[in-house]
């Protein structure tokens, strides 16, 4: 897709503008996260209150595809019950961003805010819930998502 | 004057294009440079009618394909101004031939409490062997750090020499982010002066500027054929003649040995003892023909052409309302490579933006975190050119940075 079509205004004013940006002090799941390939940066911290996210906050440094896509993310999730934010897809990501048809290169940019979450709630499955059969599940699809 | 219109015909790839119908404009020579079709044809031509391992059968074919491998090393040693053929190694890149250096040199030598200086502006190819070979010795690592103009804070050279525990001075001869031309020969008559060892990380020098290593004085020297002009997986280690007898073998094998019983190995001569294996016979070979090329051209002109296109676009880019620039401004202290920030547009975003007007820059920390936490980015875009890049290219280039801050309404 061309620029044109992925720097679009709601782009741009996520990244400029972001929601939901900063941390939490006593997060029940915080995940960071980094790629590797181009040092992008991010850190999300989740509450988690009767099976669902009463707040999540997100830090972080990158392209304005990363950065949106963290902070658009978060506004998905806020006040999601657990069990949806667990079914989030890759598609849904693309979706909410309106952006389809990334390189194999950008399409990481778009990604890592899904990865973080889902390794976050990777951990909090397999620490808090003690539940390793869902841990694992998710652990296999936050390392599809690369 | 270089023949620029005679330069980029011997280029294949620089015909074809980009994103549909966009002539490709390459600014990406600092990660790799494009190949000329002498260079291609010396590989095929290898293939095609001599391939053939080498040092051992005594067929025709092996022996050409010796010839051809050890006549490469000849060019080296002449292209570089080595002293002699055995001090150079063939190794697969600058960043193996700086491990090799880390693992046997290092390894011997560096003890307890000793220290390595390396400098902020280096790739990691010349931090991380020095940070695994100081953690496993329980030595230290410094740093010489960079002043706001990308040059190198020599004081602070002086400081880790007067504790007398310093072993190694390793640093890059031109940093492959700023483009700052480090002055080496200061650095290197400093630590001579201590007797304390130096190593060059030459991977951006050598394909841009004119290198004597008599002159130079350095203990090891470092350097990758595939940014300049020649294949991928072919770099040089040289080193002191003393030095690379006095060093443990880096890989066990075949070709390194002179005789191998059960339980004891003796060493072959310099420089096969370091290297182990079959090598990369065709890219060796190809790395002939783009020293040739060079040659041809001559270091000199190399240097002019890419000093005045560097100027060029430096005034050009300088003018852009929003620019950061990084590393030195005079073009007599930077090679022709120029890292930049345009607002708070992202490098990564940046990038892709020109990439579909067909230009080619790299985006991102250039494998220098280090550096990029000391300019307080997270990243920086970098544009890096060669022999057969022109103003009408930078023209271009600068033209799509125009479109990227409207996009960006910037």
């Amino acid at each position: 897709m061309s620029s044109a079509d992925i720097y679009r205004e709601i782009i741009l004013d996520y990244y400029r503008n972001p929601r939901n940006y900063g941390k939490l002090t006593n997060p029940d799941i915080a995940q960071r996260d980094s790629n590797p390939l181009c040092g992008d940066e991010l850190e999300m911290h989740l509450n988690i209150k009767e099976s669902k996210v009463v707040d999540v906050k997100f830090t972080g440094k990158g392209c304005a595809i990363s950065q949106a896509s963290a902070s658009m993310l978060t506004e998905l999730i806020m006040g999601k019950n657990f069990e949806e934010v667990k079914k989030l897809s890759k598609e849904d990501i693309l979706d909410n961003l309106g952006l389809h048809d990334l390189g194999p290169a950008r399409i990481k940019c778009a990604l890592l805010s899904l990865k973080v979450l889902k390794s976050g709630l990777y951990s909090y499955l397999l620490e808090k819930l003690k539940d390793t059969e869902s841990a694992d599940k998710i652990k296999e699809e936050a390392s599809g998502l690369y | 004057m270089i023949q620029i219109e005679n330069i980029r015909k011997d280029f294949p790839i620089l015909k074809r294009k980009v994103h549909k119908d966009k002539d490709l404009i390459y600014f990406d020579n600092a990660a790799t440079t494009q190949k000329p079709i002498q260079v291609i044809d010396a590989i095929s031509n290898y293939y095609l009618n001599y391939n053939s391992n080498i040092h051992r059968a005594v067929h025709e074919l092996a022996e050409e394909a010796t010839m051809a491998y050890e006549n490469t090393r000849d060019k080296i040693v002449k292209f570089i101004n080595a002293k002699s053929r055995e001090e150079i190694v063939f190794v697969r890149g600058t960043t193996e031939a700086i491990n090799l250096v880390a693992y046997t040199w290092g390894r011997q030598n560096v003890n307890k409490d000793d220290i390595i200086v390396t400098t902020e502006y280096e790739h990691h190819s010349n931090i991380v062997p020095w940070q695994l070979l100081t953690k496993e010795k329980g030595a230290k690592l410094e740093y010489i750090g960079v002043d706001d103009n990308g040059e190198l804070l020599l004081d602070q050279l002086d400081k880790y020499l007067e504790t007398g525990r310093v072993k190694l001075v390793a640093f890059s001869q031109m940093s492959n982010v700023l483009g700052t031309i480090t002055d080496s020969e200061e650095i290197i008559r400093r630590c001579k002066k201590k007797g304390v060892r130096v190593l060059v990380d030459a991977a951006q020098s050598v394909p841009h500027l004119k290198v004597d290593l008599q002159k130079l004085d350095c203990d090891f020297f470092a350097f990758s054929a595939h940014k300049m002009l020649g294949p991928t997986g072919v770099g040089i280690l040289w080193a002191r003649k003393e030095l690379l007898e006095g060093m443990v073998p880096f890989n066990g094998g075949g070709d390194m040995i002179r005789e191998v019983h059960k339980y004891e190995t003796s060493w072959n001569d310099l420089p096969y003892k370091f290297e182990a294996g079959t090598p990369n016979i065709a890219d060796v070979v190809g790395f002939a023909a783009a020293i040739d090329y060079l040659e041809r051209i001559g270091m000199d002109k190399v240097r002019e052409h890419e000093m005045e296109i560097t100027k060029y676009a430096l005034d050009k880019i300088s003018q852009i309302k929003g620019i950061k620039l990084y590393g030195p401004m005079d073009v007599a202290k930077r090679g022709g490579v120029i890292s930049f920030n345009l607002g708070d547009i992202h490098p990564h975003d940046l990038a892709t933006i020109i990439d579909e007007d067909g230009v080619a820059i790299r985006s991102g920390h250039h494998c220098a975190q280090v550096l990029m936490e000391r300019l307080d980015v997270s990243a920086t875009s970098r544009a890096s050119f060669y022999i057969y890049n022109t103003k009408d290219e930078v023209d271009v280039f600068i033209k799509s940075l125009y479109r990227a801050k409207e996009l960006f309404r910037l």
